[in-house]
């Protein structure tokens, strides 16, 4: 017999499986290498989420009571999946193309990204879930404590309480640990996928298991099982039509709404082929699940003495004959199943409750306060962290509220019904554009308030949290608001009256406010966009015009949500797109929507959009913009992909000639000023040697003036020299004439020599440096005194320039994919944006001569530099002072023909 | 309206994918179809219908139904090529409404 401890620590070791599984996908999928994590096999067990707790023992039991009616709930998904190319293959384009983050952030960004709907649903959600979060405490719990009973070493029942606790707890910090390791960007989460696909095969395994047993085990065949079930109580199929069509309603709308499903299917989606894979999979799946069910409430019925619970004869009829090992793995499936159900829920849920519930109200609260959001990534993630405790506490005091004793069918039933009162407005969302979000504000609060009074309530049973007598004689005595029997509908089975009425009047109020309401134009817009979504990208004109927002605040404010590194690596992809270099695009509405959907990924649609109207300053769209969106809309429907590409390759080009444009007349300003430059900058010095070699002529000098005069004389000459080393030097790196000694070196090394000869630039000023020293040891194939050199140019800048007081200099050195990268990044006022494009010319100082010491060729050295070491070097916008970035690679792109030299 | 469909004739490929993508669509309908048909059983004897060949027609249908979607789905990914990501439009001729 199986002891509580050997269980405890079966438990533990399996779950710390998991966490091995998941830590590695993890790994696997931030070196890129996703490989068949990535393949529609994990997609399809990912979606096995479906099958919970509820499946896994309440199946058994459901078909104990009622027959064949427990098919119903797998019937329903099947149809849905079977026809994927209804509704489907639709919302995964749109949930992939809207970035989405959950379905709260589908009907808000498709209803005008509003989020007192993004709101509701969550509030839906969370109310349909809790219920179903208990249920599986509740099933882990009653599996646990099975093994209890019956043992001959008699351990104690366990505290069922204690026991919901300790899973509940336990849950809790898994998911924490690997739901909300970091905020992605597009809220996908390799590892829990990778987890939860192993849990279904698990969970497949065991039940499949235990039917074969019991098929060929116990009753000795499928003909024996036929024979027997003819001869058992549930010989005869009692159908009762309403609830068989009801039921395989509810549970086809269940799986489109409820957020642990919209999770898997939609957010965690990674390509849109795998769909068609999970159509015949999924379908497959749930059948293996449902194969045995019926001949293991057969056959525990006649075996397993009269008063067993049937929830859990998938437990009890190995344990009957004594098959320890196989009870312990059915034990094991069934807490795979309320595992990965939990985990994907709250994930779900907290994201919902996050980016709905806890950002806007943190946005809310520093209105007025514009500017730099600062770090928003750390309270998303305590938010989420918070939420996920808050949902499974939730859960557990349900759980305890409802005293764990209804059976596990009828509480999986409450939250399906719950959910799918978000079916109307999503359905509605996808197929018909006159759907507003007035219609679907009514309809979500009908239907939810339909569903919380007439089933919800009424589910802690009679005096539980409705009084005995309001069931049954309805509020104050009127009998047409029974909650059981609305508007006289009596007679009518409970489950059914509920769907009946919160559906229908849910839709009702649907239609009813959609066909009265004028949607707004952002609605209008996210109309088209979703019903049209195969009509191509550009089916959503964009609707944004030029706002003037700064493209270094918009960095600024993405840098909060994404993060430093993403943040610039999608700017500077979208000034690539523009046609521009660097990392500054220019704030154009195209760009601006790309940036909101890529927030959106992050935060939800309704907080992007926000954030980013804040901060563009957009501008209230007129009617004669919509007149023109909508003929645009027209024209861009009939106007071929060609068409569009070339126009878009035109607009490319003209934005790349015209900044060319510009540097070129920029430039020869400059060019202008080169030969005056030139002549100046050797004749200053010159002057000064001539005016002193007169002076020292005169016969009647004091010696110590005469030395001075010397002095003087030489550290002219001395810069002279310097200046006419640079211009040769710079010549002959323009000219890519250069001899590289490359060698291996330490980047960290390199950094300390730069900074020891750097220290002699204005060395009154005492320097504070901020660096990683274990970060920079770093391996590097290249000519490090060139590298030294540049990083010199750039400390000693920093030193020249930096205004702060006190002066900081920060180091950061990387290595990412095969480049490092070093930022030098100071805290002083940075270079002004205009100024940015022309700091690595030639002879461009940012202040006077006198206090750059220096010809102005620096940065156009480093430049050049940098260059034929293979590399660059940039400025960085956006970091609070004047940043640059040197970027080369771990080792020179091909053997340079002069390496060898 | 019809004009802004497309053109009237299509070569005989597309036109094969198109009444592919037809039956994509109905292929759940027929299967909705045999799932509900047992509620029609219930014949005027008053006898219910039996469990045992409820259960084996139910999962006969089940399983012909996933077996139709495999073949659907096989032959709808072999004509769309490469499907994945955001690129323009996996699955043409198809206007989604």
């Amino acid at each position: 017999m199986i002891s509580f401890n050997l269980l405890v620590a079966v438990c533990l070791a399996y779950v710390g499986f998991l966490f091995l599984i998941a830590f590695w996908a993890e790994r696997r999928a931030d070196q890129g290498r996703g490989g068949w994590l990535h393949s529609p096999a994990v997609y399809t067990l990912s979606l096995s989420i479906y099958c919970t707790a509820w499946t896994f023992y309440g199946a058994v039991g459901y078909a104990a009571r009622s027959g064949l009616e427990f098919v119903t709930i797998y019937l329903g998904p099947t149809l849905v999946f079977v026809g994927w190319w209804w509704i489907l293959r639709k919302l995964v384009r749109v949930g992939r193309r809207e970035r989405v983050t959950s379905i709260a952030d589908l009907i808000s960004a498709r209803f005008g990204k509003s989020n007192l709907l993004g709101v509701m649903v969550t509030v839906i959600s969370v109310a349909a879930s809790t219920p179903y979060i208990a249920l599986q405490l509740q099933s882990v719990t009653l599996s646990f404590s099975v093994f209890a009973t019956g043992t001959p070493q008699g351990w104690a029942l366990p505290d069922q309480r204690a026991t919901a606790f300790w899973v509940a707890a336990g849950l809790t910090l898994f998911t924490i640990l690997f739901g909300t390791r970091n905020l992605d960007a597009d809220e996908r989460h390799h590892g829990v996928v990778t987890a939860i696909a192993f849990e279904a095969v698990m969970k497949l395994v065991a039940l499949l298991s235990v039917g074969v047993f019991v098929v060929w085990g116990v009753a000795g065949g499928p003909s024996e099982v036929l024979a027997h079930i003819e001869a058992s109580q549930l010989a005869d199929w009692p159908m009762q039509p309403g609830r068989w069509v009801g039921l395989i309603f509810v549970s086809a709308a269940a799986i489109l709404t409820l957020p642990r499903m919209f999770q898997v299917m939609v957010v965690e989606n990674v390509d849109e082929a795998h769909l068609a894979t999970a159509s015949w999979a999924f379908p497959l799946y749930l059948m293996a699940m449902s194969l045995f069910v019926v001949p293991i409430a057969v056959i525990g019925l006649e075996v397993l003495p009269k008063g067993s619970n049937p929830d859990l004869f998938v437990l009890t009829l190995p344990l009957a004959y004594d098959r320890g090992g196989l009870a312990l793995l059915a034990f094991l499936g069934g807490f795979s199943s309320a595992t990965s159900m939990v985990i994907v829920a709250a994930i779900a849920l907290a994201t919902m409750v996050s980016n709905h519930i806890v950002v806007p109200l943190w946005l809310a609260s520093r209105r007025g306060r514009a500017g730099d959001a600062g770090d928003v990534r750390g309270l998303v993630l305590l938010a989420r962290r918070l939420s996920i405790a808050a949902i499974l506490a939730l859960g557990y005091f349900y759980y305890r509220l409802s005293g764990g004793s209804s059976a596990l069918a009828a509480i999986g039933l409450i939250a399906f019904v719950g959910v799918a009162q978000v079916l109307p407005a999503m359905i509605g969302g996808l197929f018909w554009r006159g759907a507003s979000s007035v219609g679907v504000g009514m309809g979500l609060l009908t239907g939810f308030s339909v569903w919380l009074y007439s089933f919800f309530l009424p589910s802690f049973g009679a005096g539980g949290l409705l009084s005995a007598t309001l069931i049954a004689e309805g509020p104050w005595g009127i009998g047409w608001l029974r909650p059981q029997a609305l508007f006289g509908l009596s007679g009518m089975d409970p489950l059914l009256h509920a769907i009946f009425w919160s559906l229908s009047l849910n839709i009702l109020a649907f239609v009813t406010g959609s066909l009265l309401s004028i949607p707004g134009p952002v609605e209008r817009i996210q109309a088209l966009a979703f019903v049209r979504v195969f009509d191509g990208d550009a089916a959503a004109p964009s609707w944004t015009r030029d706002s003037g927002a700064e493209a270094e605040e918009l960095l600024t404010l993405t840098q909060g949500f994404l993060g430093n590194d993403e943040a610039l690596v999608f700017f500077r992809t979208e000034a690539g797109r523009q046609g521009k270099a660097g990392f500054l695009p220019d704030a154009t509405p195209d760009f601006i929507e790309r940036l909101e959907r890529r927030l959106a990924g992050a935060v939800g649609a309704a907080t992007a959009h926000a954030m980013i109207a804040q901060h563009a300053g957009r501008a209230v769209i007129s009617a004669e913009d919509l007149l023109a969106v909508a003929s645009d809309a027209q024209q861009i429907m009939e106007s071929s992909a060609e068409l569009r590409q070339k126009s878009e390759e035109l607009t490319r080009t003209a934005r790349a000639l015209s900044e060319a444009n510009e540097k070129l007349t920029a430039l020869s300003v400059q060019k202008d000023a080169f030969l005056s430059q030139i002549s100046h900058e050797l004749r200053t010095p010159m002057t000064s040697i001539r005016a002193f070699s007169e002076i020292l002529a005169e016969p009647d000098l004091a010696p110590e003036d005469r030395v001075r005069f010397t002095g003087v004389i030489k550290d002219e000459a001395v810069r002279l020299t310097r200046l006419l080393d640079d211009l040769l030097d710079l010549s002959v790196l323009e000219n890519r004439k250069a001899q590289l000694t490359i060698r291996a070196a330490n980047l960290h090394d390199l950094i300390n020599r730069a900074l020891a000869a750097a220290s002699n630039t204005r060395p009154e000023r005492a320097f504070i440096f901020d660096r990683d020293q274990g970060a920079e040891f770093l391996p590097v194939i290249t000519d490090a005194d060139r590298l030294v050199q540049v990083f010199i140019n750039l400390v000693s800048n920093a030193r020249k320039y930096c205004d702060a007081d006190p002066p900081k200099l920060k180091i950061v050195a990387r290595r990412k994919a095969g480049r490092i990268t070093v930022d030098f990044i100071d805290n002083g006022a940075g270079i002004p944006k205009e100024a940015r494009g022309l700091i690595f010319e030639k002879f461009v100082r940012m202040t006077d001569t006198a206090r750059a010491g220096g010809a102005g060729l620096g940065l156009a050295i480093c430049r050049e530099i940098m260059a034929s070491l293979g590399g660059s070097v940039a400025y960085l916008p956006g970091q609070g002072g004047a940043a640059f970035r040197v970027t080369l690679p771990v080792r020179p792109l091909s053997v340079a023909p002069d390496s060898g030299s | 309206m019809a004009a802004s469909h497309g053109p009237l004739f299509v070569a005989r490929r597309a036109y094969r994918r198109r009444r592919l993508t037809d039956a994509a669509r109905l292929w759940p309908i027929l299967g909705l179809f045999l799932f509900v048909m047992p509620v029609l059983w219930q014949g005027d004897d008053g006898q219910l219908p039996q469990t045992a060949f409820g259960g084996l027609y139910l999962f006969a249908v089940w399983a012909g139904l996933i077996l139709g979607a495999f073949v659907l789905a096989r032959r709808l990914g072999r004509g769309s090529g490469q499907s994945s990501t955001m690129t323009a439009r996996p699955w043409p001729e198809d206007r989604g409404e």
